[in-house]
């Protein structure tokens, strides 16, 4: 439907071309019709991206941004820069929000500081709108975009409005370059019509865009200190635009702009949700209209020309990046949603104040375009394809290149230039999941058997057999595709090649017709040349005063009992052929002999634990089935034995150590299972000291609490993976227990760290007991080392994850579970070829749970491009911000927060900046622009900044945090983005075989009659409105009154109803969703725990100062502009 | 007045005690001219069936540096109420409970045959006595199958209020706790690092409060040490499932032996629990220590164990350092009251060289034999267990000797199980020998044949005699802890008169007692042999008195080192200095009994001239008893005569050595090897080394002697030569 709309796009690209790498695009569409064409859609949705061609959409632009724009954006663009002193004003409103944002706003100006002062003054103006008008004014161009988003913001309504707004402009200015295109208006217009064909809608929703973006931005800052007052609040947003400057020019602009602003703010809204419609460009046309009309009057007037031109691409962009509310109008009722959502939160008076969040780009929307999109099984032969969001339910289709499951790239277009790169500073990454679990319908990795002699390799880079390696001479040689050196084929491998030049062969052979596979290792992939032995599982137990009181132990010696039948396995007909060890630990190691001749199990403890040592060889790592009966004896005993105990002291390097030690001795990789409760104060190696210090939050030595406190654990965890021994840890802390040091050893190794704080048998049973299950349950690779091979050009530089390098090549995992992902960053060192594209292939060497070596091998190409548009066409905001999230994670080990912050909101705004200033089409400064596929950067990027491990609340512990920190580490993109971008569902209607659509995640989409279900991956919520309908309270809860809801349900009643059926059963299928369980928490609205909750809804502002979106994606407009200039 | 035989006889009966001299030369140049010097080897706990102890305390000297023990030699003033010392001539006031002596009514310690007296002394609780094996599990299976079997036999021979421990090592150590029912609980250590006693932390029934400072290891000893009684089946069933130690022992290793460590923790152990309580730890290994404090030699096999060319080239690395090690845990052992114990059963050396001071200074057993599953094992260490004639253990602990002397006579040292308590006084003189300089000694494990030697020093100067009739008076306080656990103190007080070596020299000669002054002297060399090279010995023991014997001490194991290994020849002297003096001079000079049909059996020279074809040969040499069946008795044997009717007195001659081995099998310990061999039998090499070889290969045929006896191939001198050459020396020293 819309792809096929889209498609046009396509054609619009053509147009593009003019403008942009419109040569690059048309040899693409020739190349990859096929796909493309779905594709299209998308991408013509992108080519507001394309609009590039500025001039052709200069002309729209004009006249639609004019209108629109003007207020909104002119305001903001304006009103910093120039208004500086409005800001100001602003500022007041929003202390919080202003701070962070004033760094970027200094950038503006060194004078805002003293802005807020004036501003406080000034502020009284109707300031934001009006200094942004006045802004937008004095900036002229930006007007345009100040002019097209101001109508839209009028309009209030930020959708409709935006629309109305926006079409109209775009379509004027469309006009000329539709002329050109306006063939292709519906289809083909699409690619350049982004502008022209925009003519028509497009335009309009980029110029709304544009100019919703900018006040937004001032408003956002202003908003969050004073919703109503938001246009002037939004101003101190501004006052980060030096204020001292401003001071002087807000005066003159704020009179003249006044009105314009006062109608700004409402076009802006206007403008936010015609970007959408833009996007959707079809439909938006219609709905805007009518709203934009008023925003768009007022600013076109001021900068026509200009921001005409600019508007439609930032529109397209933006309207393509809301392309969602576009799209909502097309598939659904785009603006019949629009109008619902946003009326509701508070239509009418902060429409004319505050910039719309309806008029944002909303990230709900953007996942439901694409899984409305997405409506085939995404195949992945075609190179440089973007594959759907993580949040969308497809089947992938292996055709040569690994499935997204396995791999997911920030850019399916990468620069062919390091210029270009760095020029777009769009990072380029994959994050690949090695080992990742296919959903039923889709086929694991085949395991090919390349015979004594091991799998077939390039000679001089040993890449393996891959489809991209090139047969030539009859089949007898082949030339590597990632360094051209051509190899011998031997000859067991020899095979005919067809009149095409493929192996006949071709597709009996996974490896040269799949992009993901796996060979048997022979001998000489093996750890001193020796078949492996079969891994072992060590548990570890903490049986000190506080685990044993916390019912830890025992729960854990219960479970274990049955769990043990369940270890991972590969045939599930057969026995796991995994061996099994016990100990328990205080400040003393019992290891435990369960020899299956034994009557009793025998207890040998370690007292001296200064130099661990395993004292026993034979008996302590056992097959489960021949010592059932002593192991069953030995978990009832535990719990009893130390039942008593007083002792509080525990150790932990020791225990590692003891664990490393006995799978040394076994001569076998394994998992160690530690259990463990407090900070190990014992006299042993690895002794901590409690060094939980709040005041050093917000310093620059902040970062030594990242870092471990002593380096005895970076020395224990290489030695861990030289012995594949990975550990996964389970905390039950009661107080501070030092995260960031004792997770050292299992972030090194590929393991796990689960912490359950104040661990309550009662409560935390459930969630504890399904995490052992499943980490024990899932399928793991030990001793695996990853190697990615690139194609000549581009190399892998940088690796993030749960793991250990030795070198600066091989990823080195003690343990690879099907849950961890590791993110590559690649650079180029040389030129990329548009032909060839550029290759990736990840090898990881690892021994099976069944002690099979094995090589997994994931293949991967995309495309490369000359032209900008074509990478910002083609990326994945989700994976990059994976990325950006784990390299700011890392970073905070060696940078203070602040810096890390920066240079995360710095580099979003170089890659915003890039594009509005190559792929965009001319328009005012004024103009918030942002490319389709990122549209939504800065509402998620303001997630990262706003997460517990950058910006921690008050009550935010520092184990929290690095614990955070750490688990970010592993995560894949589907997890990194519920994370940061919770799921927020509406209870109050369900349907058999299909969700509710999930709400922004923002306090305004709660209606106090409903009951909602949020979900992070980790933590899942139900928030239960005040004057919740009776109905709901009954069918979910069983009870009469609000009042009778019990907040310390952990699960919720088995009622005999299809509502708490299907609410249960979608509480379960989340949580099988999740590599970890998510405790369910029931929030009432206006309980203490609702603060929990809030702090979830990441598009408001946080109590710990966290910037609103709205107000973020203001300061993120501000930072673009000041780089532009 | 009965002969001087006589009188030594009746002496040893009562006192346990046999001096070299009767009569003392009554000045100190005097002394030194008679070359052997005044010395007895005392026999503190000789058993006396027919003494009984007095159940009270002995009244002491109240002189503060002196406190001798009232005894008959005291002059008592009966109606006064007095006794006089007779080392200090303190008058002291009899106790009030003595108030109604009388000339008639005279208690025991004044009584002359009651010059050694018995004391029990009632003070506070007694503990129990202690028991702590240290089991080395580095064995072969019969080896370990055997030992365990031993071990749980001999539960059942402890008293039942005994405390157990078990401590097995191997690569690592393993303190067993006793008590816990359901899972057996061990802790372990890791075999290589030595751990100061600090860090085996004592944590009593209470559960003191861990002390910070010793953080590092934490043990609740009273869980390792348990009644027998309450724990028996238990340790049964532990010692039953022991197993070897399971650490792989790659091709051409030895296995990881912990046994310094091992020691270590059972030294801890008891110093943290029961400080000054006899007990007895009791170290079983089957080879040397590989690893870790104490090792001796390497896990290579390629190396091997130092012999004596490697000690003399200086070439064994680990011998000093070892040596040390386990002196300072047998110092640390022997400041408790703890003794240790060595049962060493392997065909190699197990390092009996580095650790004999373990049992030579604490007064512990040493076993040697090939291995646990023999009967040399098995038996003797039964009788570790045997029980005297009241059904008390011949065992006691902690005993401390103390010496008194009278102003003629200073001590001037001790050669025994023991080590110096550092006890300086008016009685100890500055001329040391063997071990000196102290008048009190502590004997941690004492058993009734435990005999120490002690050397004395006439101080009196020649010009100022002793008067006429004066008696030289040593007084011997023994203080134990009897085997039933309750404090006994013994005392023996010896007179001897004084006689002027120039007017009295005869009766000074006819007082000499050989055997004693042979082995007294023969400990002085054995001391001097362990501290110094040993030609120097042989050199220093030539220049001494020469008698007999000393032909063939100085080819005994004792002072030679040739064909023994370092850990034999501790062997044999951590029993020569400790033995009586009848198993001494068996151990000088094996006695070799002939049996024929000529006859009853008669002891005959030790010669090669003894061995004769038709000749059955028992020789005793304390460590070995050989029976040596001649060439034709061999013949007669094999052709089974014996089982004849009508050769029934061969029969009788075959038992008849037989009976007699095993009477002297049934007393001895340790337990003798028992070789059973004829003639060309390889086994005879025990017998043709002692002999002395009067017919060799060089002298076969000289003198146109009838060949007669077996010759012996040995460049070693004969009797005779040896004999010519001292004559030659012994004119030519006095020229």
């Amino acid at each position: 439907m819309n792809v096929n709309q889209h498609t046009p796009m396509a054609s619009p690209y053509g147009q593009p071309q003019p403008g942009y790498g419109q040569p690059g695009y048309a040899p693409l569409d020739g190349g990859y019709p096929a796909p493309y064409a779905p594709y299209n859609g998308p991408s013509s949705a992108y080519q507001p991206g394309a609009p590039p061609q500025g001039p052709a959409r200069g002309p729209p632009t004009s006249g639609a941004p004019p209108i629109s724009a003007p207020q909104p954006y002119n305001q903001y663009s304006q009103g910093d820069m120039q208004n500086g002193p409005p800001p100001m004003t602003q500022a007041p409103p929003r202390p919080a929000a202003s701070q962070l944002y004033n760094q970027g706003a200094v950038n503006l100006s060194g004078p805002q500081p003293s802005y807020p002062q004036n501003y406080g003054p000034q502020p009284s103006m109707q300031q934001v709108t009006s200094q942004m008008t006045g802004m937008q004014i004095t900036s002229g161009a930006p007007t345009p975009t100040g002019p097209g988003y101001a109508p839209p913001r009028s309009s209030q309504h930020p959708a409709s409005t935006a629309y109305s707004a926006a079409p109209p402009p775009s379509y004027t200015q469309a006009p000329p370059p539709a002329s050109s295109a306006p063939t292709q208006p519906p289809p083909p217009s699409g690619p350049a019509a982004s502008q022209q064909y925009y003519g028509g809608p497009p335009p309009p929703s980029q110029q709304p865009f544009n100019s919703s973006l900018p006040p937004t931005s001032q408003r956002q800052f202003p908003s969050p200190g004073l919703p109503p007052s938001s246009s002037q609040q939004t101003f101190p947003p501004s006052s980060y635009s030096g204020p001292p400057p401003f001071s002087s020019a807000p005066p003159p602009p704020p009179p003249s702009q006044p009105h314009p602003y006062q109608s700004g703010p409402p076009p802006i809204r206007t403008q936010m949700p015609p970007t959408s419609m833009a996007q959707s460009n079809h439909l938006p046309p219609g709905p805007q209209g009518p709203q934009c009309p008023p925003g768009p009057m007022q600013q076109p007037p001021s900068q026509p020309g200009m921001q005409g031109g600019y508007p439609p691409q930032q529109n397209g962009a933006f309207g393509q990046g809301r392309g969602p509310q576009p799209g909502y109008a097309g598939p659904y009722p785009g603006q019949p949603n629009y109008g619902a959502p946003a009326p509701a939160p508070a239509p009418g008076p902060p429409a004319q104040k505050r910039l719309d969040p309806d008029a944002i780009p909303s990230p709900i929307q953007v996942i439901e375009d694409d899984r409305a999109k997405c409506t085939e099984p995404f195949n992945t032969g075609v190179r440089g394809q973007v594959p759907p969001l993580v949040t969308t339910n497809f089947q992938a289709k292996d055709q040569g290149n690994a499935s997204p499951r396995f791999v997911r790239c920030t850019a399916y277009n990468v620069p062919c230039t390091a210029d270009m790169a760095k020029q777009s500073q769009v990072p380029l990454a994959a994050v690949i999941k090695p080992l990742a679990t296919l959903p039923p319908d889709e086929t694991p990795p085949y395991l090919v058997d390349h015979g004594e002699a091991g799998p077939v390799r390039c000679n001089r880079c040993k890449a393996y057999m891959c489809p991209y390696m090139q047969f030539i001479e009859g089949g007898r040689r082949f030339q590597c595709g990632f360094c051209s050196c051509v190899t011998e084929v031997p000859p067991h491998y020899f095979q005919h090649l067809d009149h095409t030049g493929k192996r006949v062969d071709c597709y009996d052979r996974p490896e040269l017709s799949l992009g993901s596979y796996e060979f048997v290792a022979t001998v000489d992939y093996c750890k001193n040349n020796k078949i492996p032995q079969p891994p072992a599982f060590i548990f570890l137990i903490d049986v000190s005063y506080n685990a044993v009181k916390s019912g830890m132990v025992n729960i854990v010696c219960q479970e274990l009992k049955t769990l043990l039948d369940y270890l991972p396995r590969e045939n599930p007909e057969m026995d796991s052929v995994v061996r099994v060890g016990f100990v328990t630990y205080n400040k003393v190691l019992h290891f435990y002999n369960v020899k299956a001749s034994l009557a009793q199990p025998q207890m040998l403890v370690v007292s001296d634990v200064s130099d661990m040592f395993v004292p026993l060889l034979d008996g302590f790592l056992v097959n489960v089935n021949e010592s059932r009966l002593v192991i069953e004896s030995l978990l009832d005993q535990i719990p009893e034995m130390f039942a008593d105990t007083r002792e509080t002291e525990t150790v932990f390097g020791p225990v590692i150590q003891a664990g490393l030690e006995a799978l040394k001795a076994a001569d076998c990789s394994g998992k160690l299972f530690v259990f463990h409760t407090s900070l190990p104060i014992a006299e042993a190696p690895g002794k901590l000291k409690n060094r939980e210090d709040k005041k050093l939050v917000g310093t620059d030595k902040e970062k030594s609490l990242f870092q471990p406190q002593v380096g005895f654990y970076n020395t224990l965890a290489k030695e861990c993976v030289a012995q594949g021994c990975c550990v996964d840890l389970f905390l039950f802390p009661n107080q501070y227990v030092d995260v960031a040091t004792l997770g050292v050893v299992p972030v090194s190794t590929g393991g796990s760290i689960y912490k359950y704080t104040y661990f309550q048998a009662q409560s935390d049973t459930e969630r504890f007991l399904n995490d052992l299950r499943r980490d024990i349950q899932k399928l793991v690779g030990f001793d695996a080392v990853m190697r990615v091979r690139t194609s000549t050009g581009i190399r892998a530089t940088d690796f993030f994850g749960s793991f250990f390098m030795s070198n600066t090549t091989d990823v080195e995992l003690a343990g690879l579970d099907c849950d961890k992902a590791i993110t590559v960053e690649f650079k180029h060192d040389d030129k990329l070829s548009e032909e060839t594209g550029a290759l990736m292939q990840c090898a990881v060497l690892y021994t099976s749970c069944s002690g099979q070596r094995r090589l997994r091998v994931h293949n991967m190409a995309v495309n490369c491009c000359s032209q900008l548009a074509d990478l910002y066409r083609n990326c994945e905001t989700d994976t990059i911000i994976n990325f950006f999230s784990k390299y700011a994670f890392r970073g905070l080990l060696n940078n203070p927060t602040k810096a890390v912050r920066d240079t995360l909101i710095n580099q979003c705004a170089q890659i915003l900046a890039c594009y509005r200033k190559n792929c965009a089409s001319p328009s005012s400064a004024g103009q918030l622009i942002l490319p389709e596929c990122m549209k939504l950067l800065p509402v998620y990027l303001n997630c990262v900044l706003k997460s517990d491990v950058l910006m921690p609340g008050a009550d935010v512990s520092l184990d929290d945090r690095a614990y955070l920190r750490q688990l970010i580490s592993g995560m894949d993109v589907t997890e990194s983005h519920i994370f940061f971008y919770p799921r927020l569902l509406p209870l109050t209607k369900l349907e058999s075989g299909s969700l509710p659509m999930a709400v922004r995640d923002s306090e305004e989409r709660l209606s106090k009659g409903g009951v909602y279900l949020l979900e992070t991956g980790l933590h899942l919520f139900l928030w239960v409105g005040a004057s919740v309908q009776q109905e709901l309270l009954l069918n979910i809860f069983g009870t009469q009154s609000f009042s009778q809801i019990d907040p310390s349900l952990t699960s919720l009643p088995v009622l005999d109803n299809p509502f708490s059926q299907r609410l249960r059963d979608i509480i379960e299928s989340f949580r099988a969703q999740r590599s970890r369980y998510m405790k369910l928490m029931v929030v009432k609205q206006e309980d203490k725990a609702e603060l929990i909750f809030r702090h979830f809804l990441v598009e408001d502002k946080s109590v710990s100062g966290g910037a609103s979106y709205v107000d973020f994606l203001c300061h993120m407009h501000k930072e673009i502009r000041q780089l532009l200039s | 007045m009965a002969t001087y035989q006589e009188f030594i006889q009746q002496n040893e009966d009562r006192d346990g005690v046999r001096f070299s001299w009767n009569l003392w030369p009554s000045s100190r140049l005097e002394a030194t001219r008679l070359v052997v010097p005044v010395s007895c080897l005392f026999t503190p706990l000789k058993e006396r069936p027919d003494l009984p102890p007095v159940q009270y305390e002995p009244v002491l000297c109240s002189r503060a540096n002196c406190k001798a023990v009232l005894n008959p030699l005291c002059q008592v003033d009966f109606r006064a109420k007095i006794w006089a010392c007779n080392f200090c001539f303190q008058r002291n006031p009899f106790p009030p409970s003595y108030a109604g002596i009388s000339e008639v009514n005279q208690p025991a310690e004044l009584m002359p045959q009651f010059s050694t007296i018995e004391y029990i002394v009632q003070r506070g609780p007694t503990p129990p006595l202690i028991f702590l094996y240290v089991v080395d599990t580095c064995l072969e299976e019969e080896d370990l199958q055997a030992l365990k079997e031993s071990l749980q036999m001999s539960l059942s021979l402890l008293p039942p209020n005994a405390l157990v421990g078990l401590i097995t090592f191997g690569r690592m150590v393993q303190v067993h706790e006793l008590s816990c029912e359901g899972i057996a609980k061990s802790y372990v250590f890791r075999g290589t690092k030595d751990l100061s006693s600090k860090q085996i932390q004592v944590g009593g029934d209470k559960g003191r409060p861990p002390q910070p400072e010793n953080a590092g290891v934490f043990v609740f000893i009273t869980r390792f040490l348990q009644p027998v009684h309450r724990v028996d089946m238990n340790l049964t069933d532990l010692l039953g499932e022991l197993q070897r130690d399971p650490w792989p022992v790659p091709q051409g290793k030895r296995p990881l032996r912990s046994t310094g460590v091992a020691l270590s923790v059972a030294v801890g152990l008891l110093e943290g629990t029961f400080p000054n309580t006899g007990a007895r730890v009791m170290l079983f290994i089957g080879g040397p220590p590989t690893q870790g404090p104490g090792m001796v030699v390497g896990d290579e096999l390629k190396t091997p164990i130092r012999s004596w060319h490697d000690i003399q080239k200086d070439n064994a690395r680990h011998l000093k350092k070892a040596t040390k090690y386990y002196e300072a845990m047998a110092n640390r052992s022997a400041v408790n009251g703890h003794c240790i114990d060595i049962y060493a059963c392997a065909l190699d050396q197990t390092g009996l060289l580095e650790m004999k001071c373990l049992s030579n200074l604490t007064g512990g057993h040493i076993v040697m034999g090939d291995s646990f599953n023999t009967s040399l094992f098995k038996q003797t260490f039964q009788r570790v267990f045997s029980k005297d004639y009241n059904g008390d253990f011949r065992m006691a602990f902690g005993g401390v000797l103390e010496v008194k002397t009278s102003r003629e006579v200073k001590v001037c040292g001790t050669i025994g199980p023991c080590v110096s308590l550092n006890a300086k006084g008016s009685c100890v003189s500055e001329n040391e020998m063997g071990i000196g300089g102290t008048s009190q000694w502590k004997v941690c494990g004492i058993n009734p044949s435990t005999t120490l030697a002690l050397y004395f020093e006439v101080v009196n100067q020649h010009n100022a005699p002793v008067p006429q009739g004066g008696r030289g008076v040593i007084q011997f306080v023994t203080q134990y802890q009897h085997s039933n656990t309750q404090r006994r103190i013994r005392v023996t007080t010896i007179a001897r008169n004084w006689a002027d070596a120039q007017s009295q020299i005869q009766h000074i000669e006819s007082s000499f007692d050989q055997e004693a002054s042979a082995v007294l002297m023969a400990r002085l060399g054995v001391f001097r042999a362990e501290s110094e090279e040993g030609p120097d010995v042989l050199r220093w023991l030539d220049r001494q008195l020469i008698r007999l014997f000393m032909f063939h001490l100085r080819r005994s194991p004792f002072l030679q080192v040739f064909n023994n290994s370092p850990d034999e020849s501790s062997y044999y002297r951590h029993h020569f200095v400790r033995q009586d003096l009848t198993q001494s001079l068996i151990m000088i000079q094996p006695i070799l009994y002939s049996y024929s049909f000529h006859g009853p059996p008669e002891p005959v020279l030790l010669d090669s001239s003894s061995i004769l074809p038709d000749r059955i040969l028992l020789m005793d040499t304390f460590f070995q008893l050989v029976i040596y069946h001649g060439e034709t008795i061999a013949q007669w044997r094999k052709a089974g005569y014996q089982e004849m009717a009508e050769y029934e007195n061969f029969k009788q001659l075959l038992l008849a050595p037989l009976d007699d081995a095993q009477e002297i099998l049934q007393t001895r310990f340790p337990m003798p090897r028992y070789i059973d061999t004829e003639h060309g039998g390889s086994q005879a090499r025990f017998l043709l080394s002692k002999v002395n070889p009067s017919q060799t290969h060089n002298n076969l045929y000289a003198w146109g002697q009838v060949l007669r006896g077996a010759p012996i191939l040995t460049d070693d001198v004969s009797l005779q030569v040896f004999m010519d050459h001292l004559k030659k020396l012994a004119v030519s020293s006095s020229a």
